[in-house]
């Protein structure tokens, strides 16, 4: 009999404001240690937290993208527990009320679109960070992080594989990349993700889940749940019992150990923080923040393919990044005949281009514009499309303009009929072996012609004419 | 002269009859002559007063005076200041040294007080009779075997024995009008949200509230003005206060027309005798100055004390986590582990009292007790907000005794603290509710001082402030001190 996978995912992703949760102090990453704190963010006697507007804005925007209900009053609650790096003893969180309630995000899969519930999406502040390395027996703490605002996506157990898991996973750092709401850059932490993880019989209620904890790339979530799910399965194929606990994936011995059992588990004592007031917001602000929404991945994809003619690959591969779907909309803009030949040529030809040098679309030394001039001399016959190869090479290389670059190089198409007439009279003579097969039937020598002509024009040849004038003249 | 009333100081100071500094060096005398024995200051700095009050002379002498210019006030060692130690009267805080003034600090200094020194506490607030503070207790200046009452023990001790015209206190669940009311003081709590309470160290930050401890109504009236008002660094703190002329609402001299509800629940056997009879006898004056006296009932009230002790020390028990011994405060020797800094730093540095407030929080916030216990506070909180609301439909103030004792013998009471929890059984309902509340003298209970408490509805100050004011006019009780200390009783 088989085994059904349930997967439920946690999502703690920082949210892009300039300043923290509850104080002013900055959100840069990387500063000197403790050197963005404040009475506040220390938890110093005395000190009161008040919210971050911007942090509460961007949440309702990230919920409004997945469909989900918006609360018009939250709650604030303490999370409490003692550790050297969560300064107050407790951390701001939303427990009882949270902000966001009940969305869905649609992942594609072979059988079509399938919906994934997202159950919540609560603010928090995040803690400090310890560090334990070094031989002195002291632990250091830097407090820089400590009150940076999180917002924690909670879906519900609707995935059956890790690659659903990894689908939603995607799908979720796109949308909220997309709404600029996060930089949700993985490996500064920005975009952590806990595993509920758990195996059984189809059919049957939810076996004991696991938590994988606190994962940031999207290979290791997928090889720790994989893990986790044979040894799931091995414990209880071989009569055992899978313990209700937390884990840790170690990406360097790719298995996981235990980190946290049920009976170790903390008891957070959540109540409402009495320091702030519930959170209230009118529908006239919800509707605010709805009507600034940018397009978001799924429905650019489907106008790409509805007003383009994209087929589903190409848009989603033009819609992975917001900047990379704006530079398509530019080059189309630019260059409005072809929209399907401008994606090939920027899926196919620049990205891959760009690709080798280590760069992404907003660093690409050729512009929309000036791909779209050569999409334009493709068209007007000025060059070939594999000469317009070469001249793409040119101008990332150069940095110089279609134009100068065929004017520089005589890469200019031939179309004269009278020169290829030359041409192709030249390559007739020289194979008169060739010439007598092909009349006497052998009509695949026709490409032999072709590109023996194409060959003395080193390319320039306007290859359609070649075509023409060779079938009149072989007769 | 050590028992004038701020206004009286204000009056001579702005006629050029004294300067800030002669009257801060007449507290500073009476500090170092009395404190030893009463224990009201824990920590003073006389060259740093004299400072002020030289500064203040000199602002005075350049421009127009500010509302508090030149006038000393005591500071309860709860109120984060920048110059000196903040305490909170715990081992815990040892030594500490906060980088920021409280909120309520800045408006005074920016009001041209001079802030005096810090002043006695139960430890972090959590007591009834000042004895729980690390630094000892402190004396009822009207009998020096009792104590002054609590957690505002202190700055009550401070302004009833001379030491200082007025003090700043905070209120819980009546630590400004019970010591207020047990050494013969005018003391008032405001409404929740009418006063910052940024930078204040935090008891239960759904109850605190800062206050003035004054001689006078209308020293009262004058304090919570300058204290009052939003403070966006805190978030409780409310931005659209209904707002009056404070010192007008102290020109009132009589009490026509006006409904004073009298709770039975109030006025209940065990209570003192005396106590009862001083306070019914107030409610007379109040009748012959035209007030009407209704019985009401406040049917909720025998839960207050209660309700109180699970939400109190469930808040508190957050609240004080982060005294962990990680950035601040008292850390314990040579620690062998994390486990063994938190737990020895905390059982050192804590007291009693204060351990077993965070036990019991700890208790009522824990999964599987947390609707036993935290949730059904919560409720019976909102029944007793319930039970004022439909009072004040019937009345415009409520009147009652502060505390149903004077005051008591020191470490009477210290074995048993749920005896001790009783001290405050009139004034807990008014913190649970939010309102506001002044506990002003009344008479004597075997020659110790008697409370008489006003409550109104959130926002309006003013009327209790009239009610008081009116009472005051009327009798001298508020012009009464310890002779023991130089005055007249």
């Amino acid at each position: 009999m088989s085994w059904e996978v349930v997967i439920g995912l946690e999502v703690h992703c920082q949210i892009n404001t300039k300043t923290k949760a509850f104080c002013g102090c900055s959100t840069e990453f990387g500063a000197e240690p403790n050197s963005q704190t404040c009475p506040v963010c220390l938890g110093m006697p005395g000190q009161l937290p008040v919210l971050n507007d911007e942090a509460a804005r961007k949440t309702i925007l990230t919920g409004l993208a997945i469909n989900a209900n918006i609360n018009l009053e939250s709650k604030f609650d303490r999370k409490n527990y003692f550790y050297p790096d969560l300064p107050k003893g407790y951390q701001i969180s939303q427990f009882a009320v949270p902000i966001v309630e009940g969305g869905y995000i649609d992942i594609p899969t072979k059988n079509g679109e399938k919906r994934l519930g997202v159950t919540r999406i609560h603010m928090e502040e995040d803690a400090g960070k310890s560090m334990h390395e070094g031989l002195d027996a002291v632990s250091h703490i830097d407090l820089n992080r400590s009150g940076i605002p999180l917002m924690e996506i909670v879906s519900e157990p609707d995935m059956r594989s890790a690659d659903e898991a990894i689908a939603y996973l995607k799908q979720l750092h796109q949308i909220i990349k997309f709404l600029g709401v996060s930089d949700a850059d993985m490996e500064k932490g920005q975009f952590r993700c806990d595993a509920n993880v758990s195996v059984r019989r189809p059919g049957e209620p939810f076996g004991t889940r696991t938590e994988m904890k606190n994962m940031n790339s999207f290979r290791f979530i997928k090889q720790a749940i994989e893990f986790e799910v044979l040894r799931q399965i091995e414990i209880i194929e071989d009569g055992g019992e899978v313990k209700q606990e937390s884990r840790l994936w170690d990406s360097v011995k790719n298995e996981s150990r235990s980190m946290r059992s049920k009976e170790e588990a903390h008891d957070y004592r959540y109540f409402p923080e009495p320091d702030l007031p519930p959170l209230r917001v009118t529908q006239e602000e919800v509707d605010a923040i709805k009507a600034g929404m940018p397009e978001l991945p799924n429905q650019l994809r489907k106008r790409f393919e509805t007003e383009f003619g994209l087929s589903a690959y190409d848009a989603d591969v033009l819609t992975q990044t917001q900047s990379l779907a704006q530079w398509y909309e530019a080059l189309v803009a630019a260059h409005p005949a072809n929209p399907k030949q401008c994606a090939n040529w920027l899926a196919n030809e620049l990205l891959g281009r760009l690709k080798e040098l280590g760069k992404d679309i907003t660093e690409s030394p050729v512009s929309a514009q000036a791909l779209a001039s050569l999409l334009d001399r493709i068209a007007d016959n000025t060059i070939s499309g594999k000469i317009a190869k070469d001249v793409l090479d040119a101008m990332m290389e150069s940095g110089k303009d279609v134009d100068t670059i065929i004017d520089e190089k005589g890469l200019k198409q031939v179309s004269d009929t009278g020169a290829i007439d030359a041409m192709i009279q030249e390559v007739l003579d020289a194979n008169p072996e060739q010439v007598e097969a092909y009349k006497g039937g052998q009509d695949r020598l026709f490409g032999f012609f072709v590109g023996q002509v194409m060959k003395a024009s080193k390319g320039k040849a306007n290859p359609a004419m070649v075509n023409q004038r060779l079938k009149e003249l072989l007769g | 002269m050590p028992f004038r009333s701020l206004s009286d100081i204000q009056n001579q100071l702005n006629a050029g009859q004294t300067t800030a500094v002669e009257v801060a060096q007449l507290y500073l005398d009476r500090i170092k002559q009395y404190n030893n024995d009463l224990n009201a200051f824990v920590h003073i700095d006389a060259e740093h007063v004299l400072a002020q009050a030289q500064a203040s002379d000199a602002y005075r002498d350049e421009h127009e005076a500010r509302p508090l210019e030149g006038l000393p006030i005591a500071i309860k060692d709860i109120f984060c200041t920048q110059q000196g130690p903040t305490t909170c009267c715990s081992k815990i805080l040892e030594g500490f040294e906060a980088p920021y003034d409280a909120h309520v600090i800045t408006r005074l200094r920016e009001a041209g007080a001079v802030l005096v020194g810090k002043t006695n506490m139960d430890e972090f607030a959590m007591g009834s009779s000042n004895e729980t503070s690390a630094f000892g207790g402190c004396k009822n200046p009207w009998n020096t075997d009792c104590i002054p009452g609590g957690s505002s023990g202190g700055s009550a001790v401070a302004v009833a024995a001379g030491l200082t015209p007025a003090a700043l206190g905070t209120d819980t669940g009546g630590s400004i009008r019970q010591p207020a009311s047990l050494t013969g003081l005018v003391g008032l709590k405001p409404t929740y949200g009418r006063v910052s309470r940024r930078g204040i160290i935090a008891f239960a930050s759904s109850l605190d509230q800062a206050g003035p401890m004054t001689r006078t109504v209308k020293d009262a009236a004058l304090l919570t003005s300058i204290m009052s008002g939003h403070d966006a660094g805190d978030a409780t703190s409310v931005s659209d206060a209904p707002n009056f002329d404070w010192l007008k609402a102290c020109e009132n001299l009589d009490m026509k027309g006006l409904r004073i509800g009298k709770p039975k629940e109030y006025f209940i056997d065990g209570m003192d005798e005396e106590v009862r009879a001083q306070v019914e006898a107030a409610l007379k004056t109040c009748e012959e100055l035209g007030a009407e006296i209704v019985d009401i009932s406040l049917p909720h009230t025998e839960y207050a004390v209660a309700a109180y002790y699970v939400i109190a020390p469930s808040e508190a028990s957050t609240n004080l986590s982060r005294y962990d011994a990680v950035r601040f405060g008292h850390r314990c020797e040579n620690p062998e582990d994390l486990e063994d800094m938190y737990a020895r730093s905390r059982d050192e540095g804590f007291g009693a009292e204060v351990k077993r407030r965070i036990l019991t929080g700890t208790f009522a916030l824990s999964s599987g007790y947390y609707d036993a216990y935290y949730l059904k506070a919560q409720q019976v909180r909102t029944l007793i907000s319930q039970d004022f609301k439909q009072a004040f439909e019937q009345v415009d103030v409520i009147a009652t005794p502060t505390s149903p004792i004077p005051a008591f013998k020191s470490g009477e009471k210290t074995e048993d603290p749920l005896t001790m929890y009783l001290s405050d059984i009139f004034t807990i309902a008014v913190n649970l509710a939010g309102l506001p509340g002044l506990s002003q003298p009344c008479g004597f209970a075997q020659d110790l001082p008697v409370g008489l408490q006003w409550i109104a509805p959130a926002w309006q100050e003013d009327k209790i402030l009239a009610a008081a004011s009116a009472y005051e006019n009327a009798t001298d009780w508020h012009t009464k001190s310890p002779a023991k200390f130089g005055g007249e009783s």
